[in-house]
């Protein structure tokens, strides 16, 4: 069993460490096809971090953050949302296939149209009343999560010429520790755009890259009123316990 | 809710899930009210940590996040959340203290997070360093920077410009080209103080791989 509390038995301070994540998991800060990366990523080489206490701990707020309803996004507003009702949801587990309990996710996406709610999208297609885009929910103690939502649109944006976004949805998550905090995008299957989408395909490895695509899932799927999507996230694992040096 | 009863990675461990860009419509999703406030602000010894990311050219950062987790005055955490009902089995010296606070950037690519000032944090006694045990770590907050063109977040730490014995001990700092440790040295102001986070450039912050 791996526990995140950390010890200081002896006056001596062993922490539990959080591995690497194994090269190609994420993308290159400097994407050259994703233009917008050219000018924000930095090109001195990283330094590396040692993971203390600050590394190895991390927020919580299992207990504050959310309200009831804000894991429902078709009811947030007087009427429904216009689009395609879905389920989306899945289990957050770190790298061991452990469940991540009691972990704040959030979520936001474009509507129907393709839209966001936000003063800068100049997407010229119709805002929704009746959707804001914006959900939380906790995890529970398998680590599961589930939002009711509508399917978002494609939508056009200014990388290149007839750029497309595949329909997704942003996901950040806080983990358990500073190292486990991932933002990733959740796909749809056989999406079309895929092959033009250099955010997308800033995952180099075709593998990987599938790990952002959600799973069609009819048996969670509400009869008459929504289809199901599930989407596992993999958070980083933990690093095998560390020897003490000074009781061996 | 799914009630499949084989936990998925129990034959084979998963794979991690890859990050991806925050993207242009960040302050839709991420910002909270209580965000950029991680400790209440009338709290004695309050003090506002902020500034300005730019990238490359130099120009200000309007769609970025920052957020920033961090020891108490006395180098403990706010580790476990707690019910808002719940009665504490021990006193918490710092009552409404959270240690983590989130502010995006401003139209000016401004960013800034009401806080306490860290204590100092002990090194692990498995980690090298040079000096005699127990180490303990310059006072420090560390940053995670998320914006549309940053495919993966990227840490780095804040130290604090009046800590100058302590920043001189401290083994990350140390362990850094010492024409590049001022970027993450903070300047003290009128309400707390400073840090300018440069994602590229001459001035580039020391950004940290974990
Ligand atoms: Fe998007």
């Amino acid at each position: 069993m791996h526990d995140d509390t950390p010890t200081d038995e002896h006056a001596r301070l062993i922490l539990p460490r959080w591995r690497e994540s194994p090269p190609g998991t994420h993308p290159p800060l400097d994407a050259p096809a994703y233009r917008s990366t050219a000018l924000r990523h930095p090109r001195r080489q990283l330094d590396r971090l040692p993971q203390t206490l600050t590394e190895v701990t991390g927020p919580r707020f299992s207990f504050r953050r959310v309200e009831a309803g804000e894991e429902d996004l078709t009811a947030q507003h007087d009427g429904e949302p216009l689009g395609e009702r879905i389920v989306v949801h899945g289990r957050v587990l770190d790298g061991d296939g452990r469940p991540v309990p009691e972990t704040l996710v959030e979520i936001w996406q474009a509507n129907a149209a393709g839209r966001y709610r936000h003063a800068g999208d100049r997407h010229p297609a119709p805002l929704d009343p009746h959707f804001t885009g914006v959900g939380r929910c906790i995890t529970d103690a398998e680590g599961r999560y589930r939002f009711v939502t509508i399917k978002p649109g494609a939508y056009p944006w200014g990388n290149h010429h007839n750029a497309w976004r595949p329909a997704h949805i942003h996901f950040s998550l806080l983990g358990r520790a500073f190292t486990q905090r991932l933002v990733s995008q959740m796909y749809f299957p056989g999406d079309p755009l895929f092959a033009f989408d250099p955010i997308w395909g800033s995952v180099s490895d075709p593998r990987i890259r599938e790990r952002m695509v959600s799973a069609f899932d009819l048996d969670q799927s509400l009869p008459g009123r929504a289809l199901a999507y599930r989407w596992d996230i993999i958070l980083r694992g933990p690093a095998a316990t560390p020897i003490d040096p000074h009781h061996s | 809710m799914s009630t499949d009863a084989a936990p998925a990675g129990t034959a084979a461990a998963p794979g991690e899930t890859p990050s991806q860009t925050v993207g242009p419509y960040l302050h839709i999703g991420l910002p909270w009210p209580e965000g950029p406030f991680a400790v209440s602000p009338e709290t004695p010894g309050a003090i506002r940590l902020h500034g300005i990311v730019r990238d490359g050219a130099g120009d200000p950062i309007p769609d970025a996040l920052v957020e920033s987790w961090q020891a108490d005055p006395d180098g403990g955490f706010a580790h476990v959340a707690r019910r808002p009902d719940a009665t504490d089995h021990h006193q918490r010296p710092f009552p409404s203290f959270r240690g983590f606070g989130r502010s995006a950037t401003d139209a000016d690519g401004r960013f800034a997070i009401v806080t306490l000032k860290p204590g100092p944090v002990p090194w692990p006694s498995d980690l090298p360093a040079d000096g005699p045990p127990p180490i303990r770590q310059a006072p420090h907050v560390d940053l995670s920077i998320f914006a549309r063109g940053l495919l993966h977040r990227v840490v780095t730490r804040c130290y604090f410009g009046d800590e100058p014995a302590a920043n001189e001990r401290d083994p990350v700092l140390r362990a850094i080209d010492p024409a590049r440790r001022e970027t993450l040295i903070a300047t003290p102001t009128a309400d707390g103080y400073r840090l300018d986070i440069h994602l590229q450039g001459p001035d580039e912050t020391v950004f940290f791989a974990l």
